[in-house]
């Protein structure tokens, strides 16, 4: 079963208390821009085998989004962090590499 | 090739069985193919099948990093129904339904497809609506599929519980001519067929590297060395997206973990299929008397092939309540295939931005019943080099122009 700490309340606790809200990081393409930006904004993965970073809510707990990078082969838990950034930050990229030394970094 | 029949048994049981051949071929890949399939799953097997057979086409080689059928396709509760809501859905898996009533016979080899009827449960109002509007939208695509009162629902299955107190079961959307089939035997099948036309399966041969000059396919790059092709075709289901990430694009495809079970083998109790969508629990019984039971998807990527148990529990849970006689039932084995969920919950079939190189995934959670139609339209996309009829719905181009085929309205789970 999948563990994973709430950054906002400071919980750790089984994946039955979150939800997934699937790949971060993503960039909003909205009204106005290209078709094919906003279907890839809106359904283009990347799906990976491996490192991922993804949206999670702590749907039965606090109630407040956040990240988590996570190993999709493994369901090793990297690290999580706050929901309010773009990029992961260098505490969790590092601990990635860590773990994961043939990772390319954060694309 | 050898065929199978009633006399080869008596005849071999008169010599030990000594005269049985290998079912397909195992051969060293060759230096160049037409087509090279990568997947020896459901799919690129009936595609490299049909293109032999309808096409022609049989300097063809299908690679397989593990074992023919060792991905989805033998990891599936193989329920077969066509009672889709959208027209484009219905065509493609009615042509595969309608296959399979005749595929025994035309492969020679046994796929035991089981015509018993699958049963979809309204166990909510908004379910009892839903369904009333797929039985209309199948009626006027010319698909058989009715409506069927509680009543009638417990006199084809006795077994069930009509007034739980959470899931009530108000209704029913009954395919009479839907069923199951064997899923190895379905791979073996067509395995045997397409290697007896030529065709090269190669197992223990995964594809590590997908070769391109100027946007154009020239081969792959595997675990036995190179190998050239004219047109590839990437039928993968879960590792799709790390074929597409090799060539170099992005699929609007998501990999999470399906899982099943089965209990300990029981006398007859179920001769048709239950599909409980509201709780996500599908049932059947198998040959062996064991009850064969589908849960939801996990809803966050995944390659482990293996699943969360409170899955297994929730439906588990669910199920007992609608039919109380399996509850004391022990789980015997459980397992988890890697399903490619695409947005609307509805297949590719197409091309790719790379010349030359297509694609079929996206089959998600529900793909077995769709093989024979599939590698129908995909063998016919090959041999043309465009998707036509059954598959131009299909293609990648649907998202970005808006035009979903949404079966996940009809059923969030499609299995
Ligand atoms: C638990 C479960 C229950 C299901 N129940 C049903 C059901 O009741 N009814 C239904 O219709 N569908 C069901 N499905 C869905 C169905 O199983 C799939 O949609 C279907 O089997 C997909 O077939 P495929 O040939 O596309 O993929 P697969 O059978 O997965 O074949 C893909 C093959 O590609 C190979 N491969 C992957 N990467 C590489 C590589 N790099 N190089 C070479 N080879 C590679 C894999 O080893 C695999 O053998 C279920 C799925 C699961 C997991
Ligand atoms: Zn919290």
């Amino acid at each position: 079963m999948l563990m994973l700490k709430c950054p906002n309340c400071g919980v750790t606790a089984e994946e039955t208390e979150f939800a997934p809200g699937g790949e971060a990081h993503l960039t909003r393409f909205a009204s106005g821009s290209e078709d094919q930006a906003f279907s890839d904004y809106l359904f283009a993965r990347k799906n990976p085998r491996g490192v991922h970073f993804e949206r999670w809510r702590h749907a039965f707990g606090c109630g407040k989004w956040f990240h988590a990078a996570r190993c999709t082969a493994t369901l090793e838990v990297f690290g999580t962090y706050t929901g309010q950034t773009s990029t992961p930050p260098d505490d969790i990229t590092a601990a990635v590499k860590a773990k994961r030394p043939e990772w390319e970094g954060f694309k | 090739m050898k065929r199978y029949s009633a006399f080869a048994i008596a005849r071999e049981a008169f010599r030990f069985h000594s005269g049985w051949e290998r079912a397909w071929k195992s051969p060293t890949p060759k230096a160049e193919y037409d087509v090279v399939i990568v997947g020896a799953g459901g799919h690129g097997l009936a595609t490299a099948y049909y293109l032999a057979k309808n096409h022609g086409i049989t300097n063809v080689g299908v690679l397989e990093k593990g074992w023919l059928g060792g991905g989805n396709t033998g990891r599936n509760t193989t329920i077969i129904r066509s009672n889709y809501l959208q027209d484009e859905s219905a065509a493609i898996f009615e042509l595969s339904r309608t296959l399979y009533e005749g595929l025994s016979r035309d492969l020679n080899y046994n796929i035991m497809f089981s015509p018993r009827g699958v049963l979809m449960l309204a166990q909510t109002e908004h379910e009892l609506r839903a369904w009333k509007r797929t039985s209309h939208a199948n009626r006027l695509a010319g698909i058989k599929s009715e409506m069927v009162t509680p009543e009638r629902i417990k006199e084809i299955v006795p077994i069930i519980e009509l007034d739980g107190p959470r899931y009530p079961v108000l209704g029913g959307l009954w395919q009479a001519r839907g069923g199951t089939a064997r899923h190895d035997a379905v791979a073996w099948g067509y395995a045997r067929g397409a290697s007896d036309r030529g065709v090269d399966i190669i197992q223990q041969c995964e594809v590590t590297g997908i070769d391109q000059t100027g946007g154009k396919i020239t081969g792959v790059q595997t675990s036995k060395g190179a190998i050239k092709c004219k047109k590839l075709c990437v039928v993968v289901a879960g590792s799709s997206g790390i074929l597409a990430d090799m060539a170099g694009f992005r699929l609007p495809v998501e990999s999470m973990a399906l899982q099943a079970l089965v209990s300990e083998p029981v006398k007859p109790v179920l001769d048709c299929v239950i599909m409980a969508n509201t709780v996500h629990g599908y049932l059947s019984q198998s040959d062996k008397g064991e009850l064969v039971i589908g849960g939801g998807s996990d809803g966050f990527n995944n390659y482990t092939q293996r699943g969360s148990f409170h899955h297994i529990e929730e439906t588990v849970r669910a199920l007992i309540e609608t039919f109380p006689i399996i509850s004391r039932l022990k789980q015997l084995r459980q397992w988890g295939g890697i399903v490619d969920m695409t947005g609307d919950r509805s297949p590719i079939i197409g091309k790719t931005p790379v010349d030359g190189m297509f694609i079929n995934c996206g089959w998600g959670t529900g793909g077995f019943k769709s093989i024979p139609g599939s590698g129908w339209a995909t063998a016919e996309m090959l041999a043309d080099g465009e998707p036509r009829n059954l598959a131009a719905p299909f293609t990648m181009d649907r998202f970005k122009e808006g035009r979903m085929i949404d079966e996940s309205v009809a059923a969030a789970v499609a299995h």
